[in-house]
């Protein structure tokens, strides 16, 4: 079963309690449910609108993949090398400081091509978190296991493939779901910076137009995105961690 | 010529914030030798150094002193060029969690470029050998201590390795299994003809396994040697098992005394095998 009874409940509330909203309050503010549910069958129709949608599907993977690459590289370097430690550590404590609006900012004035300043702020405030993850579970990987490998005499490659890469894999899936969860609230932003296209520009044009129902409809086809997303890489999870064990008093 | 061979062998453990010249001995002035065929148990309380000495033995670990050789190669410093020679069987079965008890057999044979299907046949006649043919698939949490163990034994030995060395390897283990292990190993260590070394701090395993016993004592050197056979021949067990006691040190730890009890469940096992 892929969504919990709680869940679903839930999600039926919350559009209860909005179309009764909708029957007191103007429109304009809170549409109807129906009228909302039309936005995203327009959506779901029109293939400039379905455009939008795969170019913010494909600038978030694009930039997560990026930073996935890049910050997974560091964290390993600096579970490896001390002084590469000494170094980037810090300096990857401080990007994550950084406000998402500053990295939009910067990105403006530093480069030309629009989809460069947005992968260029999807990977500035996704990598920490890869980073970081993957560095800590090297560094928590088994000294037992490292040795009872190496007493086989493995080449790098070798020792990376069978043993790093297991170890590092648990940490990895769950920095893919950290990061996806706010990947989104970053990728809009980022594509108000003078995108003409993705779900960003869409709400951007929504709200010139007052437009209430296409706003919802348009944030509504992201959260879904991102839930989908979600749920694959959860998938995955599951499949590749079928050893984990799970208490009978936890489960 | 020498299998295994330590000269003068020391190993110093800096202390953070001292020299190296002030470092305690962990190993010092260790030196013995093991012939082809020989199976050898090293005795010792705990932290007498048997794991380190064990350690530099893999080449884990490089000596602060001495020469360690083993096929008359530095271990620690031609490292690869041992690949496939010496199998280890740990304390604490060291199995990947995330393979099952199969994959974990195939892990050596893997590392050394084995084709795939030699290395499930080999790895599958290993788990039979140990009695583990129904256990094949699981994963080493659905395993028992006792199976787990019989499958690092079964990972050791399928890479057909001239040398097998053990570092305490039963001794999570309860009695009765222990018992049991040690006899399975002694006997596939013979069968097969290899060069065995066996750590441990208990003298019941040490006499049960070993050709010879080498008695170790902190900071990691030899004070006594037997050979098994003789020494029983000439003193007997009890006598063989005081003068070990006598050789590791005056208070025996409490589980050397167990070792010598009497009812040790090792003989039961046996005479019910
Ligand atoms: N990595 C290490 N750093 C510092 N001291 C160590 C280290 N490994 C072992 N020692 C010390 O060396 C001595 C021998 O330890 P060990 O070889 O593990 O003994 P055993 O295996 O016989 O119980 C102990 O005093 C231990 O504290
Ligand atoms: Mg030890």
């Amino acid at each position: 079963m892929l969504w919990k009874k709680e869940t679903v409940i839930t999600l039926a509330v919350i559009v209860a309690a909005w179309q009764l909203a909708s029957h007191f309050l103007p429109p304009f503010l809170f549409p109807s449910v129906l009228t909302i549910g039309a936005e995203i069958g327009r959506i779901a129709t029109h293939a400039k609108a379905l455009g939008s949608v795969a170019a913010t599907s494909a600038r978030i993977l694009a930039g997560m993949a990026g930073a996935f690459v890049i910050g997974g590289a560091l964290g390993l370097l600096m579970g490896r090398v001390r002084w590469v430690e000494h170094y980037v550590h810090p300096a990857l404590t401080f990007d994550q400081g950084i406000p998402a609006l500053s990295w939009v900012v910067f990105s403006i004035i530093w480069f030309k091509t629009n989809e460069f300043r947005i992968w260029f702020i999807i990977v500035m405030t996704t990598l920490p978190a890869f980073a970081f993850q993957m560095y800590d579970s090297y560094r928590s990987m088994s000294k037992d296991l490292v040795e009872m490998a190496l007493s086989f005499r493995p080449s790098r490659w070798d020792m990376f493939r069978t043993l790093v890469w297991p170890s590092v894999l648990p940490g990895i899936f769950t920095a893919w779901k950290v990061n996806l969860g706010n990947v989104a609230r970053v990728v809009v932003v980022a594509e108000l910076v003078g995108a003409t296209s993705g779900v960003g520009y869409q709400l951007l044009v929504q709200q010139q137009q007052f437009d209430m129902a296409g706003a919802m409809a348009w944030t509504l086809v992201l959260v879904v995105f991102v839930t989908l997303a979600q749920k694959v890489v959860e998938l995955v999870e599951h499949a590749s961690l079928r050893h984990v064990v799970v208490s009978e008093r936890m489960a | 010529m020498n299998v295994i061979r330590f000269e003068e062998v020391s190993k110093q453990f800096a202390v953070r914030g001292k020299g190296t010249a002030s470092a305690p001995y962990a190993v010092r002035g260790l030196s013995f030798a093991i012939e082809r065929g020989e199976l050898v148990a090293v005795v010792g309380k705990t932290g007498c150094g048997k794991s380190t000495m064990f350690n530099l033995l893999i080449g884990l670990s490089a000596p602060s002193d001495g020469m360690v050789a083993v096929l008359g190669r530095d271990p620690f410093a031609e490292f690869a060029h041992l690949a496939g020679k010496v199998g280890v069987v740990f304390q604490g079965d060291r199995l990947l969690p995330w393979r099952s008890a199969l994959a974990n057999v195939e892990y050596g044979l893997e590392l050394l470029k084995a084709r795939r299907a030699d290395r499930v046949q080999v790895a599958r006649q290993w788990l039979l050998k140990l009695g583990l043919e129904a256990h094949m698939d699981k994963y080493p949490h659905a395993l028992s201590g006792g199976m787990r163990q019989r499958v690092s034994i079964a990972r050791a030995f399928a890479t057909d390795p001239e040398i097998l060395l053990c570092d305490e390897p039963f001794s999570a283990l309860d009695e009765i299994n222990a018992a049991l292990l040690r006899n399975e190993l002694r006997r596939l260590v013979k069968e097969s003809g290899k060069t065995g070394m066996l750590v441990t701090h208990s003298i019941r395993e040490a006499m049960d396994v070993g050709d010879r016993i080498l008695v170790l004592r902190a900071p990691g050197h030899v004070t006594a040697e037997f050979r098994v056979a003789d020494t029983l021949a000439a003193v007997g067990e009890a006598g063989l098992k005081r003068q070990i006691l006598d050789a590791m040190g005056q208070e025996a730890s409490l589980q050397d005394a167990d070792a010598l009890g009497p009812a040790a469940a090792a003989g039961r096992v046996d005479s019910a095998a």
